[in-house]
C-alpha cells in the first residue's frame, strides 16, 4: 500500500474517531459525566438508519437515525439527572447500567446479522493523488471535517455556544446568570448522541462489512483519542482522533511485517499508544491539569 | 456514605447499651451462615453446586474491586484482564505438559502473584490518574489482554483456549474426583470439592479484605478518596497508596481468576472480555461500593441469576430459547442488572449493603424505642 493512500485512509478513520471522541467530550464538558453508554447510543442510530433506509431512502433514514440517537441520549440525560448530583464516578457507573440494558436489547434485535445502512456509494473507489480509496471514506472525511468546523463555529460564535461554554467553565455562576443548566445538559447529550450516530453510520459502510451486535465496542476505540487529546478538550478530541486513526491504519497496513506482534495488532495499537501516552502526559495534549486548591 | 456514618455509629452504640445481648447476634448469624454453607453440598445437585462455586469465585474478585472503587475511589474496568492473568497464570504453571508442572498449590499462588505483578506494571499509570480518568484508561487493558490471550498461543492456547489442571494437595484432588469417597451417603465428586475450595478461598479473601479496609491502609485509601491534598498533608504517600490499592485489587482479581479457571476446568479468551469487567462492576455496585459483604451478595446475584433463569426457563416456556432472537435468559438478566444498577444509584447509592443496614436499624430501632418507653 502506498503511504499517501494509508494517510488518506488514516485521516478519514481519524475524522470518524474524532467525531466519536468529540461526542464523549461534549457530554463530559456539559455534565461532567463520561457516558459509557455512548456505543449503544451510536448503534441505535445505525439500527434506525438501517431499518428505514429501504423505505425512505438513505439520506432520510440517516437523518432519522441521527435524530433517534439524539433523542435517546436526551432520555439518558434525564435518567442520569434523576440520580443525586455530586459524585461523577457514581454517575459514570450509572451509564454502565444503562449500557448493559441497551446492549442486551440491541444485540437481541441485531442477532447474528450485520447491520448495513444501504448508502448510495456502495463499494466504489476513487483515485486521489494517485491513491485508490473508497468513496465512503472520502465522504466520511469531508462530512467529519464539516461537522467539526460547524461545531466549533457554533460554540465560538453563537449565543447558544456561549451559554454552553459558560456552563462548562463554571456551572454555578452560569446558573446565576439565568442559563438553564437543564437545557444545557440536554443539548450536550443530544449533540453528543447525534454526532456518535453520524460516526456510527460511516463505520457501518464499506470497507467495513457493517456493524454486528458487538458494534458498540467500536465507540470504545475512540477512547484512546479522548485520553490522548485530553478529557475536557474539544480540540484535543479531534487531534486525538486523527492520531489514533492514522496510527491504527498505518499499523494495520504494515501488519505483515509486524507478524511477531500477533494477529490484529492494528486494532489494539490505539490502546498501546494511549498507555504510552499516559506515562508521559497523564492529562493529555490539551487537557487541563488537575490543580488542587487547599 | 461517609457523612452518615457518624450518626449511625452513635445509633448502634446506643442500641448496644440498651440491649447488651445484641452483641452476640452478629457472630451467631455468621456461625449459622457458615454451617449452612458447609452442609449445602450434601443437598444440592451438581448444577447448583457449579453455580455456587462460580458465584464464590466471582465474589473473590468483586471484593478486590469494591476495595479499589469503593474504598480508594479509583474506577477500574480492567478487572477482567487481571482475572485472566491469574487464570492463565495458574493454568500454565500447573500444567504437566505445555507448562511449568508446578505443584497446584504453588501454581495457584503463582497465578495470584503474577496478577499482582501485572497490576504493579500498570501502577505507574494507575497511581497518577484519578477515579474517572483511570476507569476510562483501564478499558484499554481489556482489549490488549484479549489480543495477548489470542496470540500468546504457547501459554494461552490461543482462540481455542486451554484446559486447567485440577487442584490437588499431596495427590488429594480438590477440584477433581480422585480419590473417590463419600460423606453420609453422598459421593463427593469434583463439584462438591470445588465448593469447599471456593468457600475456603472466599473466607480467606473476606478476612484479608476486612483486615485491609478496617486498618491503616483502608483508612488511608478512604482519606485519599475524600481529599487527596489533606491525605498528603497528613503524611500519606498518595501515589504509593494508590498504586498499592491497584496491586491489591489485581491480586484479588487474580485469585478470582484461578478459582474460575478451576471451576470451569477450561479457559477461552471470551471468558475474560469487557463483559466480565462490566459484570464485576455490576456486582460491586449492586452490593454497595466499599462493602465486602455487599460485594459477595452482588457477585452471587450477578453470577447466579442468568444461570438460574436459564435452567428455570428450560422447564417452562416463559423465556425464549438461546439464539432464537427473543428474550432469552441472558438478555433478561442483563436488562434486570442494568435496571437494578440504575435504580439503586438513583434511590440508594449505597447499594444493597446500605439498604440492608437501614432495614437492620429499623428492626433494632423499634427495639430501642420500646426500651426507652419502659423506664
Amino acid at each position: 500500500m502506498k503511504l499517501i493512500q494509508v494517510i488518506i485512509l488514516g485521516l478519514s478513520l481519524g475524522a470518524i474517531y474524532g467525531l466519536i471522541a468529540l461526542s464523549f467530550v461534549t457530554i463530559f464538558k456539559g455534565t461532567k459525566v463520561f457516558n459509557l453508554a455512548q456505543g449503544s447510543v451510536m448503534i441505535v442510530g445505525v439500527y434506525v438508519t438501517a431499518q428505514l433506509s429501504g423505505p425512505i431512502g438513505f439520506f432520510g433514514a440517516a437523518a432519522a437515525g441521527i435524530l433517534a440517537a439524539a433523542l435517546l441520549a436526551a432520555i439518558l440525560d434525564r435518567i442520569v439527572a434523576l440520580a443525586p448530583r455530586g459524585d461523577h464516578l457514581v454517575l459514570t457507573i450509572l451509564t454502565v447500567g444503562l449500557d448493559i440494558i441497551l446492549v442486551a436489547e440491541t444485540s437481541r434485535l441485531i442477532g447474528t446479522k450485520f447491520v448495513t445502512v444501504g448508502d448510495p456509494w456502495g463499494s466504489q473507489t476513487i483515485t486521489l493523488l494517485g491513491a485508490t480509496v473508497p468513496v465512503t471514506r472520502v465522504v466520511a472525511l469531508v462530512v467529519g471535517l464539516v461537522l467539526i468546523a460547524a461545531f466549533f463555529l457554533v460554540f465560538r460564535k453563537t449565543r447558544f455556544g456561549i451559554r454552553m461554554r459558560a456552563s462548562s467553565a463554571d456551572p454555578e455562576t452560569a446558573a446565576l446568570m439565568g442559563i438553564s443548566q437543564r437545557s444545557v445538559s440536554l443539548s450536550a447529550w443530544a449533540i453528543g448522541g447525534g454526532m456518535a450516530a453520524v460516526a456510527g453510520i460511516f463505520l457501518a459502510m464499506f470497507p467495513n462489512p457493517g456493524l454486528d451486535s458487538s458494534g458498540h465496542l467500536l465507540a470504545f476505540h475512540a477512547i484512546p483519542a479522548v485520553i490522548i487529546g485530553g478529557l475536557d478538550s474539544s480540540e484535543g478530541a479531534i487531534l486525538g482522533g486523527l492520531i489514533v486513526g492514522v496510527t491504527q491504519t498505518v499499523v494495520t497496513s504494515y501488519a505483515s511485517s509486524l507478524r511477531f506482534l500477533g494477529e490484529g495488532i492494528g486494532d489494539i495499537s490505539p490502546y498501546i499508544l494511549m498507555i504510552l501516552f499516559l506515562l508521559v502526559r497523564p492529562s493529555g495534549i490539551f487537557g487541563t491539569k488537575e490543580l488542587v486548591r487547599v | 456514605m461517609s457523612k452518615t456514618s457518624i450518626p449511625d455509629a452513635v445509633d448502634a452504640s446506643a442500641v448496644r447499651l440498651a440491649r447488651p445481648t445484641s452483641v452476640w447476634t452478629r457472630p451467631l448469624l455468621i456461625a449459622v451462615a457458615l454451617v449452612v454453607m458447609a452442609v449445602l453440598p450434601l443437598y444440592l445437585d451438581a448444577q447448583m453446586l457449579k453455580i455456587g462455586s462460580w458465584s464464590m469465585a466471582a465474589a473473590v474478585g468483586a471484593i478486590g474491586l469494591t476495595m479499589l472503587v469503593g474504598t480508594a475511589g479509583q474506577l477500574s474496568l480492567a478487572h477482567a484482564f487481571f482475572a485472566a492473568v491469574g487464570a492463565y497464570g495458574y493454568a500454565f504453571l500447573a500444567a504437566p505438559e505445555n507448562g511449568a508442572a508446578w505443584p497446584p498449590a504453588l501454581a495457584a499462588l503463582g497465578g495470584i502473584v503474577i496478577a499482582a505483578f501485572a497490576g504493579l506494571l500498570f501502577s505507574p499509570v494507575a497511581a497518577r490518574l484519578r477515579g474517572l480518568y483511570l476507569g476510562v484508561a483501564s478499558l484499554g487493558l481489556v482489549f490488549i489482554g484479549q489480543h495477548l490471550l489470542k496470540n500468546l498461543v504457547p501459554v494461552t492456547g490461543g482462540v481455542n483456549g486451554r484446559s486447567v489442571t485440577p487442584f490437588d494437595i499431596f495427590g488429594f484432588q480438590l477440584s477433581g474426583g480422585s480419590p473417590a469417597f463419600s460423606v453420609a451417603g453422598v459421593p463427593f465428586g469434583a463439584q462438591e470439592r470445588m465448593w469447599y475450595l471456593a468457600l475456603f478461598s472466599l473466607l480467606v479473601a473476606i478476612y484479608l479484605a476486612n483486615g485491609i479496609i478496617k486498618r491503616r491502609p483502608g483508612r488511608a485509601f478512604t482519606m485519599i478518596r475524600d481529599n487527596q491534598a489533606a491525605a498528603s498533608a497528613l503524611g500519606i504517600n498518595v501515589q504509593q497508596y494508590k498504586a498499592a490499592a491497584f496491586v491489591i485489587s489485581s491480586a484479588f482479581a487474580g485469585g478470582a481468576g484461578v478459582l474460575t479457571g478451576l471451576a470451569y476446568a477450561y479457559l477461552t479468551p471470551q471468558n475474560f472480555g469487557l463483559g466480565l469487567s462490566i459484570n464485576f462492576l455490576a456486582m460491586v455496585l449492586i452490593g454497595g461500593l466499599g462493602s465486602v459483604g455487599g460485594a459477595v451478595v452482588g457477585a452471587v446475584i450477578v453470577t447466579a441469576t442468568p444461570l438460574l433463569l436459564a435452567s428455570f426457563a428450560a422447564g417452562s416456556n416463559l423465556l425464549a430459547e438461546g439464539g432464537s432472537g427473543g428474550y432469552e435468559a441472558g438478555t433478561v438478566s442483563s436488562i434486570l442488572f442494568g435496571a437494578l444498577i440504575v435504580i439503586l444509584i438513583i434511590v440508594e447509592p449505597g447499594g444493597l449493603a446500605r439498604l440492608g443496614q437501614r432495614l437492620w436499624q429499623r428492626v433494632r430501632g423499634a427495639g430501642v424505642t420500646s426500651t426507652k418507653g419502659t423506664p
